[in-house]
């Protein structure tokens, strides 16, 4: 790639709503490449900073968001997987062809992608179907073809299998390290320990809107350096 | 009952003997509502999605208002067009008064509030769906009102059929500026209301059945050719 929008540098971030503060300050960088997993408590505020980086919570005080080319441009190549699928009311290809039509494909070549890409994620037999009437599964694969079929250098997946069974979760899982092996830089937020070890490289402990590690996934699984990251791991309710 | 049984049996005779004056006062009816709804959906659909998508001072405002004009007393919005489109009046000199370009205004205004009011209900639930999704995806407004409008499309449907059973149904307004004028602007309604004032219930009950019959048909129609209803589709 020519110019990545890559490192993100994140300098006192805060992100308030009604005069409560949900996340920060949070300063960090979000490397080039890596499978970046998420994790705190609910609540902690995990959703909050993946919409943060998306760009979709504005940031309060004096923080700021820094790509390596300027946010407007940087928020094209982006993309994110929510915790329940958005459907649109539309077929399944239409679904997963909508983001290359509003970005001046013509019909005809975003049809075209879309049916590659249901192929990929094993829905090319429901392309005609309404979007709506696919199972959970299908519908969280749907989303996930939908937001890469623009080829976003980083995407942002909020706990995308909180609401997926075991062999759902084990295909989403596949489908998501083969786009990550192509290059996409993935930040994932899971609440599910055994996911994180699946996949992370490395993890983001966050607690109370703040990021307590950052740190390897080994190291952060054999020695986690935070009273609360240690509780969360051995499976105790952290508060 | 015996007024019932004969309006029923005299509906059937005009029906079945091509009544002239039954088919020209149906398809000045039809006339009528239909442009009334066209023009008042292409006022009312995208303003109502508007109202959805964006966030202005006084929104709130003209959304309170625009619910209050639902129940706009169509007497009164034919007297106002009537005062308007008078001789005296600012419009007098284009001589639309007690002509079918009258009725068709008094109606816009009518059926404007109604169809704004129910799109925006409707848009406004779909906007909440899709809002993080689009903004996700760095639409465009424009993309986002038109992909709304046609996501929306089998709702927005909804929003002119009831604007066109209020207009096909609608006396008050089409009277004043209409006037009643037998092969010119005579309507279903107008006729009805005439009929019965002369006290003959029977061709009152006949032109109303027929009238029944109309709108049920044309909302069949609209569903049919446009398949809603139909199972797995929006």
């Amino acid at each position: 790639m020519v110019t990545s929008i890559l490192p993100l540098t994140v300098t006192d971030a805060v992100v308030r709503r009604r005069g409560k503060t949900l996340l920060g300050p949070i300063s960090t960088t979000v490397s080039d490449s890596g499978l970046s997993i998420v994790m705190g408590p609910n609540g902690a505020g995990k959703t909050t900073l993946l919409r943060l980086l998306h760009g979709m919570e504005r940031v309060s005080g004096g923080g700021s968001l820094q790509w390596q080319i300027p946010e407007e441009d940087a928020r094209a190549l982006q993309a994110f997987v929510f915790q329940a699928p958005i459907m649109m009311r539309r077929t399944a290809l239409d679904n997963v062809a909508y983001p290359l039509m509003t970005h001046g494909v013509s019909k005809k070549d975003a049809r075209a992608r879309a049916v590659e890409w249901l192929e990929r994620v094993g829905l090319a037999d429901s392309a005609q179907k309404q979007a709506t009437v696919l199972s959970g599964g299908e519908r969280q694969k749907l989303a996930l073809a939908r937001a890469l079929i623009r080829k976003p250098e980083i995407l942002f997946l909020d706990e995308p299998c909180a609401n997926l069974d075991g062999r759902a979760t084990r295909e989403f899982e596949a489908l998501l390290m083969q786009a990550f092996k192509e290059g996409t830089r993935v930040v994932m937020s899971t609440h599910d320990i055994g996911q994180a070890r699946r996949l992370a490289e490395d993890v983001w402990f966050i607690h109370h809107g703040h990021i307590l590690e950052q740190t390897p996934a080994e190291e952060f699984f054999a020695s986690p350096k935070t009273s609360e990251a240690r509780a969360f791991i051995n499976g105790d309710i952290v508060e | 009952m015996n007024e019932l049984l004969a309006g029923l049996l005299e509906a059937g005779r005009l029906i079945v003997t091509f009544d002239a004056d039954l088919i020209e006062i149906s398809l000045r009816s039809l006339q009528v509502t239909l442009t009334a709804v066209a023009i008042a959906s292409a006022i009312g659909l995208p303003l109502g999605c508007w109202l959805a998508v964006r966030r202005f001072r006084f929104r709130r405002f003209v959304i309170a208002t625009l619910n209050a004009l639902m129940g706009l007393p169509p007497v009164v919005v034919g007297l106002i067009v009537y005062l308007l489109l008078s001789r005296a009046g600012p419009f007098g000199v284009f001589g639309l008064l007690f002509t079918p370009t009258a009725m068709i205004i008094a109606q816009v205004i009518i059926l404007t509030p109604l169809i704004a009011s129910i799109a925006h209900q409707a848009i406004r639930e779909l906007w909440a769906q899709y809002h993080d999704l689009l903004i996700s995806m760095n639409t465009t407004r424009w993309q986002r009102i038109a992909t709304l409008l046609w996501d929306g499309r089998r709702a927005l449907l909804t929003a002119s059929l009831a604007g066109f059973g209020r207009g096909i149904g609608e006396v008050g307004a089409i009277m004043i500026v209409g006037g009643n004028i037998d092969n010119a602007t005579r309507v279903l309604t107008t006729a009805i209301s005439l009929e019965t004032g002369k006290g003959n219930f029977s061709l009152a009950l006949a032109l109303g059945f027929v009238l029944i019959g109309l709108a049920v048909v044309v909302n069949l129609l609209i569903h049919t050719l446009s398949r809603t209803e139909v199972s797995g589709r929006w």
